[in-house]
């Protein structure tokens, strides 16, 4: 009852397809169609055959031979479509034939050409013969949506100049920066609340990301350190032999693993591994609009997510980076026995000897420094996101390069204001 | 429309468990080429289920499931791939990719499939959206920057664009209000008549499927209660039919709005 006559009476070799036959089906999908083909005859009587499917339209789909063939004889428009040899049409078919169609008529509907004419009177709707019936209707549909000017295709927006586009890469920067600054002080309201309420503070959920984000980093944070240790003792080795100063190797990794490549290198693996998770998580919650759900709920997302977070790692990265002091120092040692002939026990009793306690103050301060900067900037990325699954991966990314950037940045800044404090 | 013997879709003792749940036990079901079929059921009846079975993307724990006469259970990779592409698929949630433009997700079957040229296929891709009823300023929005209304009719234009001879529809009129369930309803009538589809509809919603329907099967206890069409199911005796489909909004409204 709900069908039009076209799809009662359909003669459509679709139907043919339907039969079950499971090559068919296969066929069906391939490229077997019979090719589409158009005859123009003299008389301005147009004979269609074969598949005009998006498999069988062949060559006839590409629009410059379709230009070129409309555009290329003298023959009269076309008046009479003769579809009685035609096997079927879907819609790229019947797309390619009004193409065809208004390129031999002599006017696109691009240029405006078309209105004047259709005030001039309608250049004639060609008559179609013989044509399967959903193939018909079909067609008259697409005519119909052309000449009520629906069927127009809008253009891409033109992209913008390189100006244009550093321009609005600058100001977007600096808003980002600002709201960045907005979301530290939220955090830090919310940091100051919990401190005079502990008891608000989820303990529980801040020791999981503890476990999470730190005691199960320890294998990957452990070896990295340990090889990063190997390289520092080898390449200084490499030099120090040429001196005959061997021994100054473990002032070589003491110093350069406790100040600097320790905290570093832990700082560097959290954020590429619970920033990015952080990113991820409050992202995702945007999206399902979790985060929407907490603030009806009167819960502030800075003091139910983020805390816990920014606590948890405070918490860990500091401790990391002592793991990450002790493989690191244990890799040097490795090596000096191997390339300098120094044994554990010269290392270590020299290594207790010049080494000064500030050395590792400072690393496992600049962690702790690196862990807020971690944590917030994968939550604050997580906030940003809007919308879809496509947001959430680009806040992610976001997080862990600029957690990264800002890392470095502020170690290099460390460096700078120690050598001014003399430590 | 009785005249085809092979029925479209044909479901065999159709049974399917997650672990020891029971979703379906023995269901039989066939779908006769070109009507509008009404899969409805209270929630948690399995009707998502069954439609995740008939597209591919879920297997039933055992019975037989043949579209276009082919058992599904046979199929090698290449012959799956030709039967997805005889049907299209409009999810609950649109399904439409976030990251690519609504041209760009109507454009996507045909540049998967076919060789048609790319400022070709955009055209089509705007027809099939003008189809629909979207705005033409809609092509070039991304999935997240739409109303639910127009995600849903953008959605349709997808399953849409390989012209399919089946039409599965999720939910095509849930989170939409009154009027552009109508919209939706009168889209869904026009589709049918211009592509002469199968259509198989899952819904809740009374009015889409007093409006659409040649026929509503309704699931529970596993199966096919009752099939049939909604003037009879209006007045069938199952309680769980009687339950479904009395003493809720939208009885009887056909006729009400303007056919398609």
């Amino acid at each position: 009852m709900n069908s039009s006559p076209a799809v009662q009476s359909a003669p459509d070799t679709h139907q043919d397809l339907h039969g079950g036959a499971l090559d068919a089906a296969y066929k069906a999908a391939q490229v077997h169609a019979p090719a589409a083909t158009l005859h123009r005859g003299a008389d301005g009587t147009w004979a269609l055959a074969g598949a005009w499917t998006v498999n069988g339209l062949g060559t006839l789909a590409d629009t410059d031979t379709a230009t070129a063939v409309g555009s290329e004889a003298a023959s009269p428009p076309p008046r009479v479509l003769d579809g009685s040899a035609m096997v079927s049409m879907d819609s790229a078919g019947a797309w390619v034939l009004q193409h065809l169609l208004q390129s031999h008529q002599g006017h696109h509907p691009e240029h405006g050409e078309k209105r004047e004419q259709r005030e001039q009177g309608q250049p004639t709707r060609p008559q179609l013969l013989g044509w399967p019936a959903r193939a018909e209707a079909l067609m008259q549909a697409l005519l119909q949506a052309l000449e009520s000017d629906s069927g127009r295709t809008l253009a891409q927006p033109p992209q913008h100049g390189f100006l244009h586009r550093s321009g609005q890469q600058a100001v977007a920067g600096a808003q980002q920066a600002l709201a960045f600054l907005g979301f530290v002080g939220e955090v830090g309201m919310a940091l100051a609340g919990a401190l005079r309420h502990p008891q608000r503070l989820r303990w529980r959920v801040v020791l999981r990301e503890v476990q999470i984000g730190g005691f199960q980093a320890l294998p990957i944070v452990g070896l990295t350190s340990f090889l990063l240790g190997v390289v520092v003792a080898y390449q200084g080795a490499e030099q120090l032999r040429n001196y005959g100063a061997n021994v100054f190797v473990v002032e070589l990794v003491g110093y350069a693993m406790l100040r600097e490549f320790a905290p570093l290198i832990t700082a560097i693996i959290i954020a590429g591994r619970s920033g990015s998770a952080y990113a991820a998580q409050i992202g995702t919650m945007v999206v399902t609009e979790e985060i929407d759900a907490l603030r009806t709920l009167g819960v502030s997302p800075q003091e139910r997510l983020v805390l816990p977070k920014l606590l948890a790692l405070a918490l860990a990265l500091p401790l990391l980076t002592v793991f990450a002091d002790l493989t690191g120092v244990l890799g040097g040692m490795v090596m000096a026995r191997s390339q300098l002939d120094i044994s554990f026990v010269e290392f270590t009793s020299r290594f207790g000897r010049v080494m000064q306690g500030s050395a590792f103050l400072i690393g496992i301060g600049k962690a702790l420094v690196f862990a807020f900067i971690i944590a917030l900037i994968g939550c604050f990325q997580g906030f940003r996101t809007h919308g879809s699954a496509d947001s959430v991966g680009r806040q992610t990314t976001l997080s862990v390069v600029q957690a990264i950037f800002l890392v470095i940045v502020v170690d290099a800044v460390f460096s700078v204001a120690f050598n001014l404090l003399d430590l | 429309m009785e005249d085809n013997a092979s029925p479209v879709i044909e479901l065999q003792q159709v049974c399917t468990r997650f672990g020891s749940h029971r979703v379906h036990e023995g269901l039989d079901l066939s779908v006769r080429r070109g009507e509008i079929l009404g899969l409805a059921g209270g929630s948690g009846s399995g009707k998502s289920v069954l439609l995740r079975e008939m597209i591919l993307l879920q297997r039933p724990t055992s019975g037989r499931i043949r579209i276009f006469g082919v058992d599904v259970a046979t199929l090698d990779a290449a012959q799956a791939l030709a039967l997805r592409r005889r049907w299209g698929v409009m999810f609950q949630g649109g399904g439409l990719f976030s990251s690519l433009t609504v041209r760009q997700n109507v454009g996507l079957p045909l540049r998967e499939h076919t060789s048609l040229a790319d400022a070709l296929i955009d055209e089509i891709a705007d027809w099939k959206l003008a189809l629909t009823g979207l705005p033409p300023e809609a092509a070039l929005k991304l999935p997240g920057e739409l109303s639910g209304g127009m995600l849903k009719r953008a959605a349709l234009a997808r399953a849409l664009s390989l012209d399919p001879e089946l039409l599965f529809l999720d939910e095509p009129t849930s989170g939409l209000d009154p009027a552009s369930s109508a919209g939706v309803d009168e889209l869904i009538l026009r589709t049918h008549s211009l592509f002469g589809s199968t259509i198989v509809i899952v819904s809740h919603d009374l009015d889409l499927l007093w409006q659409v329907t040649d026929r509503v099967a309704v699931l529970g206890e596993g199966r096919v209660i009752a099939l049939d069409t909604m003037e009879a199911l209006a007045q069938h005796e199952h309680a769980t039919v009687r339950a479904y489909f009395n003493d809720r909004r939208g009885a009887p409204t056909r006729g009400t709005r303007a056919p398609a």
